[in-house]
């Protein structure tokens, strides 16, 4: 035993550990199969580099992407009361929820927050489809709730980045009662004059569609992600034909005027700095690298 | 011929040889049944009273759906006066699955908008079953802001198995239109008060049912989504529609507990199918009821209300 084999081997070690890189090195493109290298993924913002598909990302990794330099502050969200109705169809409510806790590490379906971006302050806040199909519960509603609050609060737009499959049907009509209390949320935004944009991902369907996720003042999807109200099996099922290719895909909805534009999530951020920036009549954005916002040029939140 | 509903087949019998007998009397004025006929209707009435004091969840769902329920038009028609229809949505389209216009209730001039369901083959197909299209979101829009314009209360009255599923509807904003109309409900400066009739299907009940009062008669259901959906979701089975309903809580008791109804229109023995008239009469009274709650509150008033009311539902759960 020397300080060689004590000290220097464990430090090499852990320099080396595999827990220094992730398990899966590589990844397949869900779309076209190309075999990606995880680097090359997420600088790519989780964008295929062949295809240009736009796989999964968590609301987490889209903010430190999103904002400057990756800083930002987490907008706290009321806890509802749990399992309301006792849901149980398989499995319970609350045994779901925890299998979705552990599966993401995230306390629920959304993630709020304060940031800038270009130096543009604004809050934003991201669904995350894979805890429980990004579901909007009471939860996603007192998000919504606290998201608008905090920018009517801060007077900054709001930037949604949507995806769910609808409403949580483990809270039963509680789940449902979250399309006019998210309402109620956005008309405050309205009432102040402050800009409510969407960015729809995949997918978006049921009654998240049919609420906040279409009520935005500027509507923007990213490419080929799925938006519809109904399912596209059931509408097969009730009018007894195939459906044409890529219904209910952005571009589809853009060209039925559904939506303002289809984003590269690559360009979703400068795209949302300049439409912020003229809605909020500020001054055109100055494009670099910006550094974290530091001490000097944070924005003080006003005093209530 | 009265429609019986699989779990009524017991009712059905009974009530089916009472009928039997007072039509073999019909023919032969000898023949002395009325006391045993009495008997078989006095036994009907306390089984009708056994099945409905204790419908299960699913159950109410179907007796929410049962054909003969009285409908939107027909509460229009007994409850207003002067009913005069306002149709299509100036963009695209007159939905028949929604009926609104001017009318007066109790000499008041009102705003009155239903989803349709219609009563025949013939008419359910006109009204596409109570399931409306983008058109008939924007149609009740129209409306609310017309109500809203000249000061007049808007009542709806909610019936529906869901927004229609369909390409045309998908293609022109189905889920745009139904968040519009929810908006509006929330917008409007005017007493709003809503009435569950039957089905309260989903997001397409909701664009309908933001109201200042939800009132839901007592065998209706208002839900996230159907049972059988449900069940072929979460239990990969469609035939678990009577677990999915259970668990979903759907009843207009449920509703009332959790602060989203805020009264339950008790209905008549059997159903609203079984007296028409008296059902009509009590939802009739209802909107009486929640005009007169809101009568005389400011526009502002009526819009601080109405999103406080929404803001704090979900505070409170079942108690267990």
């Amino acid at each position: 035993m020397n300080w060689i084999s004590n000290y220097v081997r464990p430090r090499i070690n852990s320099i080396f550990s595999r827990r220094e890189v992730p398990e899966n090195l590589w990844s397949k493109c869900s779309e076209c199969g190309t075999m990606l290298f995880h680097r090359e993924i997420s600088d790519n913002l989780n964008v295929c580099s062949n295809c240009n598909h736009h796989m999964h990302i968590t609301p987490r990794d889209r903010f430190f992407s999103l904002f400057d330099g990756g800083v930002f502050n987490e907008v706290e969200v009321a806890t509802p009361i749990a399992d309301p109705l006792q849901f149980r169809d398989q499995k319970k409510y609350p045994d779901r929820m925890k299998a979705a806790q552990k599966k993401t590490g995230e306390k629920e379906a959304m993630l709020v927050a304060t940031g800038e971006i270009g130096r543009t302050p604004i809050v934003a806040a991201a669904q995350d489809f894979s805890f429980m199909g990004g579901s909007m519960g009471m939860y996603v509603g007192n998000a919504i709730v606290a998201a608008a609050e905090e920018a009517a609060r801060l007077g900054r737009p709001l930037v949604l980045f949507s995806a769910a499959g609808g409403a949580r049907m483990q809270e039963g009509i509680l789940g449902l009662m979250q399309m006019p209390r998210t309402t109620v949320a956005l008309q405050i935004l309205k009432e102040k004059k402050l800009p409510y944009i969407v960015v729809l991902t995949h997918p978006t369907t049921g009654g998240v569609t049919a609420s906040y996720a279409m009520l935005g003042d500027v509507q923007i999807s990213e490419p080929n992600a799925l938006i519809g109200f109904a399912g596209a099996r059931v509408i097969e099922q009730t009018i007894g034909e195939k459906l044409p290719e890529g219904f209910q895909r952005a571009e589809y909805l853009l060209e039925h005027g559904m939506l303002d534009r289809v984003t590269d999530r690559r360009e979703m951020r400068d795209e949302l700095i300049v439409i912020c920036r003229m809605l909020m009549k500020q001054t055109p954005p100055t494009w670099g690298d910006l550094p974290a916002p530091g001490p000097d040029n944070l924005v003080e939140a006003p005093k209530e | 011929m009265a429609h019986y509903l699989d779990f009524e087949k017991p009712l059905a019998e009974i009530e089916g040889k009472a009928e039997e007998l007072r039509a073999m009397a019909r023919g032969n004025e000898d023949m002395d049944i009325e006391d045993e006929a009495e008997a078989l209707d006095r036994k009907a009435k306390d089984l009708l009273k056994d099945l409905y004091g204790k419908l299960t969840p699913w159950r109410k769902c179907l007796v929410a759906r049962h054909p003969d329920r009285p409908h939107c038009q027909e509460y229009i028609d007994a409850l207003f006066t002067e009913f005069t229809p306002l149709a299509g949505d100036r963009n695209f389209a007159d939905d028949h699955a929604v009926v609104g216009g001017l009318a007066r209730f109790n000499d008041q001039p009102v705003m009155v908008i239903g989803q349709e369901k219609g009563n025949d083959t013939k008419s359910r197909i006109k009204h596409n079953f109570g399931m409306a299209r983008p058109e008939g979101y924007r149609k009740a829009v129209r409306l609310m802001e017309m109500a809203g314009r000249f000061g007049l209360p808007v009542v709806t009255l909610v019936d529906t198995p869901g927004a229609y599923p369909g390409l045309g509807a998908e293609e022109r904003g189905q889920s745009e239109a139904i968040a519009r109309s929810t908006e509006k409900c929330l917008e409007i400066g005017v007493p709003l008060v809503c009435v569950v009739i039957g089905e309260g299907g989903s997001g397409g009940a909701v664009a309908f049912a933001a109201g200042n009062r939800v009132a839901m008669l007592e065998h209706s259901v208002y839900s996230v989504i159907t049972p059988e959906g449900c069940a072929s979701i979460l239990w990969k089975d469609a035939e678990k529609m009577r677990d999915a309903a259970e668990a979903l809580r759907l009843t207009a008791n449920d509703l009332y507990q959790l602060g989203v109804a805020d009264r339950v229109i008790p209905e008549p023995l059997g159903g609203a199918h079984r007296d028409r008239a008296a059902a009509i009469k009590a939802v009739g009274s209802a909107i009486a009821g929640m005009l007169g709650e809101l009568k005389g509150q400011s526009s502002e008033e009526l819009i601080a209300a109405r999103r406080k009311k929404f803001l704090e539902i979900g505070s409170r759960g079942l108690a267990a």
